[in-house]
């Protein structure tokens, strides 16, 4: 490939340097415009976009995914919100149903000690009404029976029966 | 044995197409290399964008790879303004890289090592920032020139001094690419030449001998594949430094 122009063997006079041989200047120029033009409005009109798509696609897909399961996890501890809410509500109306059946059953206690308590009173109201009433009737049948024995016996010793008045006067005043 | 280091730079002709204006256009060995950049550029992120995975594969993960480095880079130095240059950022970056790359393989041509190339790049940066800069920014766009909070009578000074470094940037931007590349290529030729030379003229022993060049060999090829990304690499992140000043002139 070695033509006369460029190499340095040209008739034993030394050629200049090649990257200063003005000559080939211009072939340089010519094919590096045509070419950094083509590979400019190659990269520029087509290759890039597409790759910046596919970039751009995929930090899409990442951001998207992310959201998601952002998402994700706000709806979950919004669920375990809830459910920590529920079971709470729940152990207090259990608590609330456990006192009220609980005061229930003390009130019911109670009235059934109150019914029984005034069952006893009446009972032994009754009792002791009796009583009264029983010793009342005794103590009247003792006067009686002292006016009787009274009178008899001051009959016996004195041979003639006293007045009946002067005798439960007598009896009324010892009983007393 | 080739020994010259300097024939891996000679540009060959292949074709001559026409003239334009005097000027020879020819199909060259460059030309090719630069249709090979090209097309492998193109043709790889093409393949890699064909299945469009939403879990990428390899082909696939180094484009994403690549998209966001440049992306990133140009978002740290330009800011969000500047991803309206990323296609332009993106593209430079992968042109030089590859031709860097391509000139790494024994026996390819490196075209990053021609001044014409690197300076035509450097150029259209620097035609970019100028013309987008003032379009954006009209004659605020000189306050780059005219930097606030200077003491006045100091000011022509700085101002001569701001006019020098961004008039010196295409020369260093494209001086630095190319200086680099034909350095490194001629280092390792010469480095590759003693291996041969110490085997002709010293036989069995020069083999032995040609252990130390050829180890040296190995350690310069791996940092010219560190050189070869770095220069893409420090081609682009100086493109966005003055991408950004079109974009937000006065420091």
């Amino acid at each position: 490939m070695a033509t006369k122009a460029h190499t340095e063997v040209a008739g034993g006079k030394k050629a200049p340097f090649p990257p200063f041989q003005g000559e080939t200047v211009a072939s340089q120029l010519f094919w590096l415009a045509i070419c950094f033009v083509v590979l400019y409005v190659g990269l520029s009109r087509m290759l890039l976009p597409r790759l910046s798509g596919v970039i751009a696609q995929r930090n899409d897909k990442i951001e998207g995914d992310l959201e998601t399961a952002s998402r994700f996890r706000n709806e979950s501890e919004a669920a375990q919100v809830a459910y920590e809410k529920a079971l709470a509500d729940a152990r207090a109306k259990a608590q609330a149903l456990a006192a009220e059946s609980q005061a229930k059953a003390a009130a019911a206690a109670d009235a059934q000690r109150k019914q029984l308590e005034d069952g006893l009173k009446n009972k032994l109201e009754a009792a002791e009404k009796q009583i009264a009433a029983t010793k009342t009737a005794a103590m009247s049948n003792v006067r009686g029976i002292a006016i009787d024995t009274a009178g008899l016996i001051v009959e016996r010793l004195t041979g003639k029966a006293p007045a009946k008045q002067a005798v439960e006067r007598a009896v009324d005043t010892a009983l007393h | 044995m080739a020994a010259d280091p300097i024939a891996q730079f000679q540009i060959k002709k292949i074709v001559t197409l026409g003239h334009i204006g005097g000027h020879e256009i020819a199909l060259t060995n460059s030309a090719v290399f630069m249709i090979a950049a090209v097309s492998l550029i193109l043709g790889l992120i093409y393949l890699a964008t064909t299945s469009r995975r939403l879990v990428p594969g390899r082909l696939q993960s180094v484009a994403e790879l690549t998209y966001e480095f440049v992306a990133n880079t140009v978002r740290s130095t330009a800011g969000t303004d500047g991803m309206r240059f990323f296609p332009l950022v993106f593209s430079l970056f992968t042109f030089v890289l590859v031709l860097n790359l391509l000139g790494m393989i024994p026996g390819f041509f490196t075209v990053t090592s021609h001044i014409a190339v690197t300076a035509a790049l450097a150029v259209l940066v620097i035609l970019v920032v100028i013309i987008y800069g003032i379009y954006k920014n009209g004659l605020k766009f000189f306050k780059l020139f005219w930097p606030s909070g200077v003491p006045l009578f100091i000011m022509p000074l700085i101002t001569l001094i701001e006019v020098l470094s961004f008039l010196s940037r295409p020369l260093s931007l494209s001086v630095r690419l190319f200086a680099n590349m034909l350095a490194g290529h001629i280092t390792l030729k010469v480095f590759a030449s003693f291996i041969g030379l110490l085997a002709t003229s010293l036989g069995v022993a020069g083999w032995l001998i040609g252990i130390l060049p050829f180890g040296m060999l190995i350690a310069l090829t791996a940092l010219e594949f560190l050189v070869a990304f770095l220069q893409a690499y420090v081609f682009t992140i100086l493109t966005c430094l003055y991408l950004n000043d079109a974009i937000h002139p006065g420091h």
